[in-house]
């Protein structure tokens, strides 16, 4: 990572990159508790640019505070009412942010690879912010954080990802990162919400949730549209809801120990009840909040070192 | 005009002389010399009739910042190509006489290959209703070849009847086989990679159950049915079963299927984004087999020419396809003849004799014989070359071969005794 340019995919990241983007979270966390001014002037003069192709506030704000925390300044571009509405291309919107002076560009982008092409046309350092229905690594990258700071540990753990892997960016990166940081990931969706080809993935494949919970530290539960009802990936939001939902009574089969995870925005009631949302074992708020340490960590290993170095 | 050409292999094999005059090849024997006449020498190269492509994009009308008639043919010639077919996809499309008649008016003005018009199968590519085939038949542009190519003839009903209609004009329906529903957002091909990568998937099922639908049609009514760039290796074996079931069926792969796999998605490099998509190892073998043992008749390039900002984008909003003209024979050479797969009688086949009958093209395809048009190629085998996009006479650069060192170069090449190409260089 610190000779890297790019966060562009959770796959790219070997073992000790991605724990040295955990490592230098818990730091940077451990550095500002406490303080009255939660502020390091580590990034002062940098410029980073929150390129928003889709509409998600969680994240822009969270890679917002991120930067900003780090003395950075920020300029956030959305998409919307902007030049690219008029019909710009993403390399003229990219080249035209650089010659204005940024160091890094965080994009967000409907189109699976987009980054990869930004980081083809620039200079500056890219940063994956979700794209398609490819990657988001930096939310991985928090989950592994959360799951970390809870359990103590990521080798060896179980994680079941729960729910519409197929569209999910979020399942594809904490498929690779978990599987690079030592964890045993199970991957349950009805057939239709799993991609074909994902027998080549580095997980185990099952249907029947009830069957896993009983063995799993973390449950990962993803957000489903209920669009996808329209298209028949599966017959009607109850009856997902009843085999693929997280109730109480499932969450009861879990060991002691074991954490419900969800990166948000939850559809209550459709993939996770309300009380397992707002159980002590939800793990939900921790992530928000981890989310600006681990996307600090991310953007001081990119852009940390003096203006030109790498 | 009376041309010698010295020293040229026919087919690979022994070197003759071969004597050109008023179009024609007048006389094929040892230590022909001919006074006054224009001397070409050939020692060493190989010479094949002049290749036809089933499966062009020009572009014009309506696209002429990605390509013309005119850059189109020239690319084309340069790649040992003597006819080439150009789909209707144009703005406006090919669904009239008038259109046809216009592309092959401007073949005609550019003079470096013949431009055999495609005519669309269903007005506007819509899948609707038919065009106007008889009157796109009977035009200048004499088409016999029907297509609605970038668009599949989904509607059962519409290609059942669009096969028996072609029948009384000695035509043949050349389907683009991709099932609509099955493809709906579809980017690369459905497998281990497209999972991976985020792209939505196009699976090969949706090309095999069309080609499965058209072949039994086909059959079933007595009809000709081509099917434009197979892409699987499921896709060669229903064709196989059919062929062995007496159905008038034939195929074409392109290049770029023979060689290229979705390993190159892996960039998200939208030059590799093509219709139907590169598939895998598994596909290319397979389709090289059935090139070899004839269950594909035909080469095709599909040479789809696109302006710089349609392709430099991200993926899912480049559109697809790639160049192939001036690199087909090379891609063929590399996959086909240095493995053994193909000797050059067999390129010849595949390349020219073949895709003429399918267009019914009576000049094209002809053997290097005494009294035959002398419509012909001459190809350096040995020379190997890096491929630089800018190079290319295309007007467009989108070619998947960028960087990648190919064999074979087409020295010359002959369109009824007038050099089109001479010393790798295009003559107007």
């Amino acid at each position: 990572m610190v000779v890297k340019r790019h966060l562009l995919e959770a796959a790219d990241l070997d073992r000790d990159d991605a724990t040295l983007v955990l490592d230098t979270a818990a730091q940077i966390e451990s550095a500002l508790a406490g303080r009255e001014v939660k502020k390091l002037p580590t990034l002062r003069g940098r410029t980073v640019v929150n390129l928003f192709y889709e509409d998600s506030t969680r994240t822009r704000i969270s890679f917002e505070l991120a930067a900003k925390r780090l003395s950075a300044d920020v300029i956030n571009f959305s998409a919307k009412g902007s030049s690219v509405s008029k019909g710009e291309s993403l390399k003229d919107t990219a080249l035209t942010l650089e010659a204005m002076g940024s160091d890094a560009i965080v994009v967000r982008h409907g189109a699976s690879g987009a980054p990869h092409r930004l980081a083809q046309w620039v200079q500056g350092s890219v940063v994956n912010a979700g794209d398609g229905t490819h990657e988001h690594p930096t939310q991985a990258l928090l989950d592994a954080y959360t799951i970390r700071q809870r359990l103590g540990r990521l080798d060896g753990v179980r994680v079941v990802i729960v729910g519409d892997v197929l569209h999910s960016r979020v399942a594809r990166s904490n498929v690779w990162l978990l599987a690079t940081l030592g964890a045993e990931v199970t991957l349950v969706a009805p057939p239709t919400l799993l991609p074909v080809g994902v027998g080549s993935w580095p997980v185990t494949v099952g249907y029947d949730l009830d069957a896993v919970l009983p063995k799993a530290d973390v449950v990962m539960m993803l957000r489903v549209q209920a669009e996808r009802m329209n298209a028949s990936f599966f017959p009607s939001a109850r009856e997902y809801s009843r085999r693929y939902g997280l109730d109480a009574r499932r969450m009861g089969t879990l060991p002691d120990e074991a954490i419900v995870m969800h990166p948000g925005p939850m559809n209550r009631g459709m993939e996770i009840a309300a009380e397992v949302a707002d159980s002590a074992r939800s793990t939900i708020v921790d992530q928000v909040g981890n989310g600006v340490s681990v996307r600090m960590a991310v953007l001081y290993l990119l852009l940390g070192g003096a203006p030109g170095s790498e | 005009m009376t041309i010698l050409i010295k020293g040229p292999r026919p087919y690979g094999e022994d070197a003759v002389d071969v004597l050109v005059e008023d179009g024609r090849i007048a006389a094929i024997g040892d230590s022909l010399t001919v006074p006054g006449a224009d001397v070409v020498d050939a020692a060493g190269l190989v010479a094949l009739p002049g290749l036809v492509d089933l499966h062009t994009h020009l572009r014009e009308p309506g696209r002429e910042d990605a390509e013309t008639v005119e850059t189109g043919s020239r690319a084309a010639a340069l790649g040992g190509y003597t006819a080439v077919h150009a789909m209707a996809n144009t703005d406006p499309v090919a669904d009239t006489a008038g259109v046809v008649e216009q592309v092959w008016r401007l073949g005609q003005q550019a003079g470096l290959v013949d431009v055999v018009p495609v005519g669309a199968v269903t007005v506007g590519l819509r899948g609707e209703r038919l065009a106007e085939l008889g009157a796109m038949a009977d035009s200048a542009a004499r088409v016999r070849v029907f297509s609605d190519d970038g668009h599949c003839v989904a509607d059962p009903a519409l290609m059942r009847r669009a096969l028996e209609y072609v029948k009384a004009l000695d035509g043949v329906v050349a389907q683009h086989a991709e099932e609509p529903r099955l493809t709906v957002g579809a980017q690369m091909n459905e497998g281990d990679r497209s999972a991976r990568l985020g792209l939505t998937g196009w699976p090969a099922a949706a090309e095999e159950a069309v080609i499965a639908r058209d072949v039994l049609l086909a059959g079933h009514v007595g009809a000709r049915l081509h099917v434009c760039h197979v892409s699987t290796a499921g896709s060669v074996e229903i064709l196989r079963w059919a062929k062995g079931r007496g159905v008038q069926v034939t195929a074409e792969v392109t290049p770029h299927h023979l060689l290229l796999t979705d390993e190159c998605a892996e960039s998200y490099d939208p030059v590799f984004k093509v219709n139907p998509p590169l598939r895998t190892e598994a596909d290319v073998q397979a389709l090289r087999a059935g090139l070899a043992d004839g269950t594909i008749d035909a080469v095709a390039t599909d040479h789809a020419p696109h302006a710089v900002e349609d392709k430099e984008s991200e993926w899912a909003s480049a559109r697809p396809g790639m160049l192939g003209l001036e690199q087909a024979l090379s891609v063929v050479v590399q996959t086909m003849v240095e493995p053994g797969l193909l000797d050059w009688r067999g390129v010849a086949e595949r390349m020219s004799v073949a895709p003429a009958a399918i267009g019914r093209l009576e000049s094209h395809g002809r053997p290097l014989a005494v009294g035959e048009p002398a419509t012909l190629l001459l190809l350096d085998p040995t020379h190997r070359a890096t491929v630089d996009p800018a190079a290319l006479a295309s007007r467009s650069r989108n070619s998947p071969y960028a960087g990648r060192e190919l064999p074979g170069r087409v020295v010359a090449t002959f369109l009824r005794g007038t050099a089109t190409v001479l010393d790798g260089k295009a003559q107007r």
